[in-house]
């Protein structure tokens, strides 16, 4: 309930603020402290475009958006230009260019009607603008409704994440998953009668750079095949603990892609 | 990550020690097991057929939790291999249900699915405990951009400005980057210029059902006009 009223007030549009702050008549800019951080900040009011700041000060001036008094607005307009480049704020260009459509507006309604021009046949010069200021005053109320809309959205959580969510095969392997493959392996060997007519030793760096050499070959590697390379007890047991080191040293992650499945090693950061 | 994962398990070896031998038990047991009824299995999926509507809401309920992403009633139907009206009707039952509960969990429909969410009225506590901050907000122009499009749509890029009467596209960028808003297409006109319309993210995001839930844009003429 509580949230209701806030956000009640919240949907308020926000120029009604903006009106507050700023006067461009006396065009007199304040300098306030802004709450939210420690900086002082200008108030010059903040229009989203020269059609926001037109509607500002057509309310302002408590004029008819139908009747448009545009030699009056049109002077507003342009001092609120000249506060603005007084300051040192770049004008950007759509500014300028409504104030060059005001102008041309505000010479036409100088020039002398047709007198033999029937009155509905006329075409009203500010009929284009109205209408546009119409159309873009729609919107921006619409725009105050979706900024509701978004307030009481963000004050509603949808459940964590839980384990169903992210079928992510990273998270299934573990040290456990990883001596089972290496016991499977270890297995095989006693029961294979080997022939070992030379040995040779192979260092851990040697290991460590076989096992790279092989992730980065081809991306990835099945550790079963890489174990199963291995040519004696010695040779696995250093092979295993490259694996852990190259898991450790984080170049190399593992993998599982269905239980009970294979576990790959792949290259980290891929 | 994985030297995480890594570290959690060298202490839990023993336990999956265990677990290893009790899975091996069971396996074999499983195996015995189908290989007994192995000749009685007519086929059947085995999928527990449910009996009631009580019964049905309650799986129902089960499926939106579980769901990351609202559910919709056609995917609801579709795994209860159930007509989809029986399931809109469960579905209304089980909102006033629950919703009747007042409790701090709201059953809400959202971006044309069905998913479980917090009442706004605790989000301070919620926030306290998440220790989260209010994700950022959108400026008012990427706002004043986004009533727009999802107004107009599928609208392109120079009539968006044209409405809003400024020249710098960078608030459609923003919302294309933050997903709120999706490509539709190319219009069949000069240059070809592509359309853009809102997105799924942006129906959650505003907690809306579907694009019928917004207001209609004429009723903003009124309040604007009395302004």
């Amino acid at each position: 309930m509580a949230d209701e009223n806030t956000d009640a007030t919240a949907a308020q549009p926000a120029p009604d603020d903006t009106a507050a702050q700023i006067n461009v008549a006396g065009s007199s800019p304040e300098i306030v402290a802004d709450d939210t951080t420690d900086d002082l900040k200008i108030v010059m009011g903040e229009f989203e475009g020269p059609l926001d700041l037109l509607l500002h000060l057509i309310r302002q001036e408590q004029v008819s958006i139908y009747d448009i008094p545009v030699a009056r607005i049109a002077d507003e307009y342009l001092r609120y230009l000249k506060a603005m480049q007084d300051m040192d704020i770049a004008v950007a260009g759509d500014f300028l260019v409504m104030a060059a459509t005001l102008i041309e507006l505000k010479t036409k309604m100088l020039l002398p009607r047709d007198p033999f021009a029937a009155p509905d046949e006329e075409e009203d010069p500010r009929r284009d603008l109205v209408d546009q200021l119409l159309e873009y005053q729609k919107y921006k109320a619409a725009a105050q409704m979706l900024w509701s809309r978004a307030t009481v959205e963000r004050a509603v959580f949808k459940r964590a994440e839980i384990e169903t969510d992210k079928n992510n095969p990273e998270v299934a392997v573990g040290l456990f998953d990883l001596l089972k493959v290496f016991q499977d392996i270890l297995a095989r060997h006693k029961e294979e009668v080997q022939l070992e007519i030379e040995r040779e030793e192979i260092t851990m760096a040697e290991m460590l750079e076989r096992l790279r050499n092989m992730v980065l070959s081809a991306g990835e590697l099945n550790l079963r095949v890489f174990f199963e390379r291995a040519r004696s007890r010695r040779e696995l047991v250093v092979a295993f603990l490259s694996v852990l080191e190259l898991v450790r040293t984080t170049e190399v992650r593992l993998i599982q892609r269905e239980t009970f499945g294979d576990i790959i090693a792949q290259v980290a950061s891929a | 990550m994985t030297e995480e994962t890594l570290n959690s398990n060298e202490e839990a070896v023993d336990e999956a020690a265990l677990n290893e031998e009790a899975s091996r038990e069971l396996e074999e047991m499983v195996a015995a097991e189908s290989a007994a009824t192995e000749e009685a299995d007519t086929g059947d999926t085995g999928a527990y057929t449910i009996q009631n509507d009580a019964e049905r809401i309650a799986v129902i309920e089960s499926l939106i939790f579980v769901s990351e992403e609202p559910l919709s009633a056609k995917t609801i139907a579709d795994v209860l291999k159930e007509d989809r009206e029986v399931v809109q009707k469960n579905l209304q039952e089980l909102q006033t249900e629950f919703n009747g509960r007042n409790g701090g969990l709201q059953l809400r429909e959202v971006a044309g699915g069905w998913q479980f969410a917090t009442r706004p009225e605790y989000h301070e506590h919620v926030r306290a405990f998440l220790k989260s901050r209010p994700s950022a907000k959108l400026s008012i122009a990427s706002l004043e951009t986004l009533a727009v499009i999802a107004y107009k749509q599928p609208v392109t890029v120079p009539e968006i400005l044209e409405i809003r009467g400024v020249q710098s596209p960078s608030s459609i960028k923003t919302l294309l980057d933050k997903k709120l808003i999706v490509a539709k297409g190319r219009k069949d006109t000069v240059g070809r210029p592509m359309m853009y319309g809102t997105s799924k993210e942006f129906l959650m995001q505003f907690g809306l059902k579907d694009l019928t839930e917004l207001p209609s844009v004429e009723d903003f003429q009124d309040l604007a006009g009395g302004s």
